[in-house]
């Protein structure tokens, strides 16, 4: 199945950012990272305002929305600069976690 | 002196816990003694967001929130309430919520000093708290006569509004009373200072007003520096709201207010220039919070070094600084930063009450400024620990377009709203 073939390069991806794997020691612990977007998306991804709330999303969707933010190819207002502060691993890791633990 | 013991704590915690059927937390948890306990000092973003967060991350530590207030009124949205399109009590924060869904007790004490050693805090109540991890968060104070004659009774004649409340009142009752065709001044500090932006905010805020109440009436920011946050946003903004309203005077065309003769509504300036005005607005050098200085946290400059992994303190083993208090690189000092700042301390004195590694950290902060209540603008980034500290990450971040369309401002002004809402869900739960 696609879905899970890409969860699992996913938790590939998210067990290489831990502290055991040096080469990708600049990668941040995707638990914080995901804790960095509730500050506007509301605590676990419940918006109470104007922006989007994340939970209940698939990892491609969100991990494919910050590739397209990123890329300029989805209009946005500040998630574009944020997008592109982020490595490609970073965005897997983020996507996973928060569609793991948002529901 | 009372010592509050671990029974006690536990029979406390668990009356709240019983009133939290519907908490976020799972509080059954606090039935069974706690392993540890981390100590919060300071109910702002950055102390609650901590507070909250070492429960999230560890719900078998025990979490101790000191908050002098019995209500938080934050600093971000208080420019609304002197423009008049918001009340103070929009701006306002109880602990109720936080303390029932997190599972954690409030104090509403002073925390008078801290012993690194023996690893307590002090009230002003008498009571010791124990701890295993501290987090410091006590914002700011002021520096009382860094200009000459601005001292407490001077804030009441000439306010600075930049600790919210009574202060940010003072000042829109004075807005409110002055004559049109009257001049209003703000005085805004060197660097660092907290809200970078927030004098220039706070000019267009009036301007705001005045255009509606007192169209006549003219804006002279007084400057001790020669640039500022959102600097090309700002001055056209003003100008293509207010027109010429607004005048801004750098350092270097003599800004820097060195004095206030508060009696005579004056200030002058460091080549000895005097201005008079209706309404006079002193944003004041700062430094960080008292308990911050007495505990010795603070350097020869008045704020706090920190690890910038942990927000651990370069002076205090097992002490963390967060917020506007610590020194954070090229992090402003914004509530959004100290959120963030709060996330990462969290899991860092949770990680090392555990024996765990030090996760690597990763931090964002957003600043949203209003020019006109549908004309918003923002600098957003995303903050890398480096050898050189803590640095914006390259080809990221910055400020809003300069050429963005009307519906771009408006969208801001939207999302400014959805950020506050979003910051006082997840921090105080209201």
């Amino acid at each position: 199945m696609r879905f899970a073939s890409t969860v699992a390069v996913v938790l590939a991806i998210v067990g290489l950012s831990g502290p055991a794997a040096p080469a990708a020691a600049q990668n941040a612990s995707p638990q914080l990272l995901t804790v960095s977007c509730s500050g506007c998306h509301g605590p676990s991804g419940r918006s109470p305002g104007a922006m989007p709330s994340l939970y209940g999303r698939t990892a491609p969707s969100i991990a494919e929305a910050l590739r397209d933010f990123r890329d300029g190819k989805r209009p946005s207002t500040v998630m574009v600069r944020f997008a592109k502060g982020y490595t490609d691993a970073e965005i897997e890791a983020v996507a996973a976690e928060i569609a793991a633990n948002w529901k | 002196m009372t010592k509050l013991s671990r029974r006690s704590f536990n029979r406390l915690a668990g009356a709240t816990a019983a009133g939290a059927a519907f908490g976020l937390q799972a509080c059954a948890v606090m039935d069974k003694p706690a392993k540890a306990r981390v100590v919060v000092v300071g109910g702002g973003f950055g102390g609650a967001t901590a507070a909250r967060y070492v429960r999230q991350f560890d719900s078998d530590i025990a979490v101790d929130l000191v908050e002098p207030n019995r209500s938080f009124v934050t600093c971000p949205f208080s420019n609304y309430v002197l423009a008049g399109f918001k009340r103070i009590e929009d701006i306002t924060h109880g602990y109720g919520p936080l303390e029932r869904q997190a599972g954690l007790r409030v104090h509403h004490h002073t925390a008078t000093s801290v012993d690194a050693t023996k690893k307590t805090v002090t009230l002003d109540s008498g009571t010791v708290l124990n701890y295993d991890r501290l987090i410091v968060a006590p914002g700011i104070d002021i520096r009382w006569n860094a200009i000459q004659g601005y001292n407490e009774g001077a804030a009441g004649i000439m306010p600075h509004a930049w600790k919210p409340g009574a202060q940010t009142l003072l000042l829109r009752r004075q807005l409110e009373a002055m004559p049109d065709g009257g001049v209003f001044i703000l005085a805004a500090p060197a660097n660092p200072f907290r809200c970078p932006p927030g004098p220039y905010e706070r000019v267009a805020m009036v301007a705001h007003y005045f255009k509606q109440a007192k169209p006549r009436s003219k804006i002279l920011v007084l400057d001790a520096k020669d640039q500022f946050s959102k600097q090309g946003l700002f001055t056209a903004g003003w100008r293509a709201v207010y027109g010429e309203m607004i005048e801004w005077v750098p350092l270097s065309k003599d800004g820097r207010v060195t004095q206030v003769v508060a009696n005579e509504m004056t200030v002058v300036t460091e080549f000895g220039q005097r201005h008079r005005a209706a309404v006079v607005n002193i944003v004041p050098p700062q430094m960080a919070g008292k308990i911050a200085q007495d505990a010795g946290l603070a350097n020869q400059t008045g704020w706090c070094p920190v690890d910038p992994t942990t927000f651990e303190s370069s002076v205090h083993k097992g002490v963390h600084v967060i917020g506007d208090a610590c020194i954070a690189g090229a992090m402003p000092k914004s509530g959004f930063a100290a959120n963030s700042q709060g996330k990462v301390a969290a899991l860092a004195a949770v990680n090392a009450i555990n024996g765990k590694p030090t996760a690597a950290p990763t931090y964002v902060n957003t600043c949203y400024s209003l020019i006109a209540p549908d004309y918003g603008i923002s600098v957003a980034d995303v903050y890398r620990v480096t050898p050189q500290g803590i640095v914006a990450a390259p080809n990221a971040g910055g400020v809003s377009p300069a050429q963005a369309d009307a519906a771009f401002r408006v969208a801001e002004a939207r999302y400014a709203e959805g950020w506050y809402a979003a910051m006082a869900s997840e921090i105080w739960g209201t």
